[in-house]
């Protein structure tokens, strides 16, 4: 279970998150949305340890654990995953060298005995067939030359290989065509369990139409401003978010 | 060897008698005094039993020497260099051997653990006493296949009409050859370290590969270190005849503890009509600890000349190690439509130096060289790239490719880039690009998202900067050289 | 750290006649009877007495050799006549403009009507006798005689030259031309060191054209020094056309300091002289950003230099370099551009292009662009290429009808404009390309 306490942060000593609650368990999926600058990244980026993010009060409880002590790695080990909004390209590095340094850095730290090629490469192929792509995309170098679309499917693939008990999603439409959308939404559904919490952060409902959540949370000026179930989307994508005293042209 | 304590108080009593005796009368002796003249060099020369020629080519080096001043315009900074406070032949091991792996330096034998050497193997590198006469070939087995491959072929090379041995050896199995290309790639006058290294050279590889041959297998300086004891000043040069090929691998893949502070080496290749030479480097001599006390100060000239047409020269290098580094592999591209190449990593960490590059002087038309230079610099180390693309007027259609990239981690090092393009004919295209940038953190923080601890997550970074390079090793080589960028690397973040 | 450029000693020989004229000419330079003024020329000559004349060995001057230069014996330049008068001087816009002869100023050529409130505008020796206070705090302040041995024999030999001045908040809308004529002498050749002070304090603008121009005949070796003082927030928009004569020796050391969030543009667009360089040294301060930029085009046995300088001093520094050259007959053109990032100037960003194509078969390209970087947190690069024009292109524009030559000089002029559209003011810009245009018309 993941529970966020009246969480502030800072960057560049201006408060973006004012006190955010919200309670996540095990196979729950929640909607976080919010226009621009109503602080959905940075959430995202204080949940994952990005440095340059000063939290000033509140705690996030992460089963049982004290998230916000623990370094980026250390998170991600303990299942924490964050699909990046403009995922980095690594140049000269292959997404399967990437890949196979990630999960036996996390076993290792884990206790757990690191993966040999065989071994990973059985995985790593179970995972791609799962989610139906090619192989193709394992050879090349991490995010490098790849297409929005491909970007973002990549990241998909990530976390099925990784396999974390909390993903978090950070504007995963952002950037992709309603085709692409579908197939980066189904490698994602695919990847629902009981155990698997996620947070799904977006600008726009129609994600949502893709991977439908149990709950949706409205984000503005740094605190949830109100929390519904998938129908609030509904009635955010009708009315924008003029409610809660942002004016934008969506 | 076996005696060196022994030697070197036999060479400790002997100098201090030097009026008196003389060195010549211990001929005997494995080591000379210290000290460079003429007396030196001609003992030098009798101790190889070398025709008059070699010895009177060593004397007229000595003269230019003599006149001859230190370079100053690299950006490089060190001491000065006392000529004369060095021995000159047999390699002095002033300090007694350790007794056993618990008196060698732990940091040392950490890395060759990090490299994955066994431990018996860790012994030999690091000199233990009563571990000379163990070869070192198995482990070195383990990391390089080709090597024991080598030595199984030693007879099908022969049969072949290959010539490797020892360039002191040569003189004498194949004066002709030796004596019309010694010098012919990098003539005695050449530069103050290639001028010095002529005069007082004492061992080095040699190697000839006849007309169409291709060589089998790649060649490496270790299956011949291994029996004979090179000094300081090594001298190389192979010769691929019209027609044939031939892969060469350098260099120290295990580090070396070194007594000896001036490495002043010297490596000519010559390719005829349609024959290529590929030279590989892997450098990880000792950097000095991360104060810069200690190390190797690296001074090296390496040429190539295509002499042939179609013939093509490749040097590719990774280079971690040594306090000072100082080469810049180049190619001569007489030949019409030939090729030259220069791939090289060069990474400097705490306190080390290094100013590297290449030169590619076209002169042949058609000719063509690539350039990829990778420089990472951490610490407190300052790097810089320094080349030289020379377009002469009768290189009609030549081309030139160069990429310099630098990569600095932490604001107390130094990355330059300083490269001379000369252009004299029209039809010649020249593409020169360089950039400098750190690791940015997003890629740090995108791995460490990830899972990988930030000093891996450098060093797979870094590993993915230098792969245009490391790809154009030979694969037992690329392995190491890749383990080689992340221990280089380490306490260079967080 | 070697970003200090040791300015290796040179040859004592050929600088001797120019101390000796020196030593008679001092005492009646203007400004002689101030001492700061004296100091300064005495540091110049002694230091020039020093450094010489640059050897092959010195590697700043690597691939340029003053030997031809050495070869003339120069005498210092007498004002001309007030009596010459000249045809056509080159005006860019309507703007007021200084003109000089032979580094001399001549009012009765200048027209400073409509100079807006707040700028100043005046010869050095004018200033120097009148109201050297106005001076005094810059001259000579960056332009530093111990670096650079030209700026020394300049500093030796200071006399005349312009002062602008821009006051703080002042946007001045049309260029301020200086003009230089060099016009020599029947006597012999002859030698001129003139000095250019421009101060744009703080949040001004304005744009300033030095345009120098060969009328006369006989040769003439014009060592110029420009100063360039960018106040925070202002704006400096510094540009120079060198069309100098055939027998013309042309020297140039611009140095500027870019204050805080300022900004300064230099271009330079040659085409004259028989040898030319022109330095170009900037330094930039806190979040302040420079282009400097030029296009060079050159034929015969011309030799152009182009050496520039860009110093990041402090963070958040922007630098963009693009030069661009074409090179025909026996012609020798020389890049040298370096970027020096210094400890602590983190998040710099610098990036510099020089591409040169060659148009014949003795034309000749020597480039060498440098990085020498001290900080981490940086993002800069370069790049530079030599070539010649694609056939293709060229094949493809006479497959359409256009005659080889007029092809090859629409190729040629759209290879420079790359550069030249690097000038926003559109004016200036169009002049650029009217210069660009006729030297394509000669060829």
């Amino acid at each position: 279970m993941i529970e966020i306490k009246n969480l502030h942060a800072t960057v560049d000593g201006k408060e973006i998150l004012k006190g955010i609650d919200l309670t996540i368990r095990p196979g729950e999926v929640h909607a976080i949305m919010g226009p621009n600058g109503s602080g959905k990244s940075t959430l995202s980026y204080v949940l994952a340890g990005r440095e340059g993010y000063e939290i000033t009060k509140g705690s996030v409880n992460y089963f049982g654990q004290d998230l916000l002590a623990l370094e980026p790695e250390e998170r991600a080990a303990e299942g924490l995953f964050l699909a990046f909004q403009y995922p980095v390209e690594i140049p000269g590095v292959a997404n399967t060298t990437f890949l196979k340094s990630a999960i036996n850095a996390m076993r290792k730290r884990r206790g757990e005995s690191e993966l040999d090629a065989m071994q990973f490469l059985k995985h790593i192929r179970a995972k791609t067939k799962q989610l139906g792509m090619t192989d193709e995309m394992l050879k090349r170098a991490v995010n490098v030359g790849f297409s929005g679309g491909e970007k973002k499917r990549n990241e998909t693939l990530q976390m099925a290989v990784l396999e974390p008990k909390f993903a978090i999603l950070d504007e995963t439409d952002s950037g992709l065509d309603i085709d692409a959308l579908k197939i980066v939404a189904d490698g994602v559904n695919a990847l629902r369990s009981p155990e698997r919490s996620m947070l799904v952060i977006t600008h726009y409902q129609r994600l949502l139409d893709y991977i439908v959540p149990d709950y949706v949370h409205v984000l503005a000026h740094g605190r949830i401003q109100r929390s519904g179930g998938k129908e609030l989307a509904l009635e955010l994508e009708k009315n924008g978010y003029k409610e809660f005293g942002v004016d934008e042209a969506a | 060897m076996a005696a060196s304590t022994e030697t070197a108080d036999q060479v400790r009593a002997f100098t201090e008698k030097e009026y008196e005796y003389g060195f010549t009368t211990d001929i005997e002796s494995e080591v000379a005094p210290k000290g460079l003249n003429e007396d030196i060099i001609r003992f030098i020369s009798a101790k190889k039993e070398e025709p008059e020629w070699l010895l009177e080519w060593r004397l007229r080096a000595f003269q230019a020497w003599k006149a001859m001043e230190e370079p100053h315009w690299p950006a490089l900074t060190y001491g000065p260099i006392d000529y004369q406070d060095a021995h000159y032949y047999a390699a002095p091991k002033m300090k007694a051997k350790p007794k056993s792996l618990d008196e060698v330096d732990p940091e040392l034998l950490k890395t060759y653990a990090k490299l994955g050497i066994p431990l018996k193997e860790q012994a030999i590198l690091a000199g233990v006493e009563g571990t000379e006469g163990q070869s070192p070939a198995v482990a070195v087995d383990a990391v390089f296949d080709s090597v024991s491959v080598a030595t199984t072929y030693k007879a099908k090379l022969e049969e072949m009409g290959i010539i490797f041995c020892a360039i002191s050896e040569a003189v004498h199995k194949c004066p002709e050859l030796v004596r019309k290309y010694l010098g012919s790639v990098v003539p005695y006058t050449d530069n103050f370290f290639a001028t010095l290294n002529s005069a007082v050279f004492t061992d080095g590889s040699f190697v000839y590969i006849p007309k169409g041959v291709r060589c089998p297998m790649e060649l490496s300086t270790y299956f011949r270190i291994n029996q004979a004891n090179t000094g300081q000043f090594e001298r190389t040069l192979i010769i691929a005849d019209e027609g044939s090929y031939v892969s060469y691998l350098e260099g120290c893949t295990a580090p070396k503890r070194d007594e000896n502070q001036l490495h002043a080496a010297v490596v000519e290749l010559v390719a005829l009509d349609n024959a290529t030479i590929k030279y590989s480097t892997v450098q990880n001599w000792y950097p000095g600890d991360e104060n810069g006390v200690g190390g190797i100060y690296n001074f090296v000239t390496k040429r190539g000349a295509c002499r042939g047409v179609n013939s093509k020269i490749s040097w590719t290098q990774v280079e971690t190690g040594s306090a000072i580094t100082w080469k810049y592999p180049s190619c001569i591209l007489q030949g019409d439509n030939s090729v030259g190449e220069f791939y090289s990593v060069a990474i400097t960490n705490n306190r080390q130096q290094a100013d590297t590059g290449t030169k590619m002087i076209h002169i042949g038309r058609n000719t063509r060289s690539t350039i990829v230079s990778k420089g990472i610099s951490a610490g407190k180390a300052q790097q810089t790239y320094r080349g030289l693309v020379k377009i002469l007027p009768k290189a009609e259609g030549a081309r030139n490719h160069t990429q310099c990239d630098s990569l600095l981690i932490g604001d107390q090092c130094g990355a330059h880039t300083v490269p001379y393009i000369e252009s004299r004919n029209r039809s010649a295209r020249i593409e020169h690009e360089a950039t400098t940038a750190k690791i940015s953190e997003d890629q740090l923080f995108y791995c460490r998202q990830r899972g990988l601890a930030e000093e891996d997550a450098v060093s797979l970074i870094v590993n993915g900067f230098c792969k245009e390079v490391l790809k154009e090793l030979p694969m037992e080589f690329a392995v190491e050289a890749q383990k080689l960028v992340g221990i280089s690397l380490e306490g260079s973040v967080g | 750290m070697t970003s200090t450029h040791s300015p290796r000693r040179g040859d004592p020989v050929p600088a001797q006649p120019y101390l000796e004229q020196y030593d008679r000419v001092k005492a009646e330079l203007p400004g002689a009877a101030l001492s700061w003024v004296r100091d300064l020329r005495e540091l110049g000559r002694s230091r020039f007495a020093e450094l010489g004349f640059p050897t092959a060995k010195v590697e700043a001057w690597k691939y340029t050799s003053l030997k031809s230069l050495e070869k003339v014996a120069f005498q210092p330049a007498r004002p001309a006549a007030a009596g010459v008068h000249f045809d056509v001087l080159p005006h860019v816009g309507t703007g007021p403009r200084l003109v000089f002869v032979d580094g001399f100023f001549r009012a009765d050529l200048s027209s400073t009507a409509g100079v807006p409130a707040g700028v100043e505008l005046s010869g050095l020796a004018e200033t120097l006798s009148r109201n050297p206070d106005l001076v005094g705090e810059h001259l000579g302040r960056l332009a530093v005689s111990d670096e650079q041995r030209f700026v020394a024999l300049n500093t030796a030999f200071l006399a005349d030259g312009a002062v602008v001045r821009i006051g703080r908040g002042v946007e001045v809308a049309e260029p301020i031309e200086l003009v230089f004529v060099s016009l020599g002498s029947d006597d012999g050749a002859v030698a001129f060191h003139p000095r250019t002070l421009l101060i744009a304090e703080p949040q001004s603008k304005a744009t300033v054209i030095e345009h120098h121009v060969g009328l006369g005949i006989g040769a003439t070796f014009a060592n110029h020094v420009a100063e360039a003082y960018v106040g925070e927030g202002a704006i400096l928009r510094h540009y120079k056309v060198q069309r100098e004569g055939a027998e013309a020796f042309h020297l140039s050391n611009s140095v500027a300091k870019v204050g805080k969030d300022a900004c300064y543009d230099n271009f330079i667009l040659t085409t004259g002289a028989r040898l030319a360089r022109s330095e170009v040294r900037v330094a930039l301060g806190l979040g302040s950003s420079c282009n400097v930029n030029g296009a060079y085009m050159i034929g015969g046995h011309q030799h152009c230099d182009t050496t520039t300088v860009i110093e990041h001093k402090e963070p958040h520094g922007t630098s963009r370099e693009v030069y661009k050259g074409a090179i025909d007959d026996h012609g020798r053109a020389v890049f040298q551009g370096k970027i020096v990032v210094h400890p602590g100037a983190q998040k710099t960003d610098g990036h510099q292009l020089n591409r040169a194509l060659l148009l014949s078969d003795t034309a000749e390209i020597d480039a060498k662009p440098e990085l020498e970087i001290y900080a981490d947190d940086v993002k800069c690069s370069h790049g530079a290429t030599a070539g010649e024009l694609a056939d293709e292109a060229l094949f493809y524009l006479r497959a359409r009808g256009i005659p080889k030559d007029e092809a090859r000089a629409l190729l040629i002029g759209a290879f420079l404009a790359e550069a030249l559209d690097e000038i926003p003011d559109e004016t200036v810009r169009e002049a650029f390309h009217g210069f660009v245009t006729g030297w394509l018309g000669t060829r």
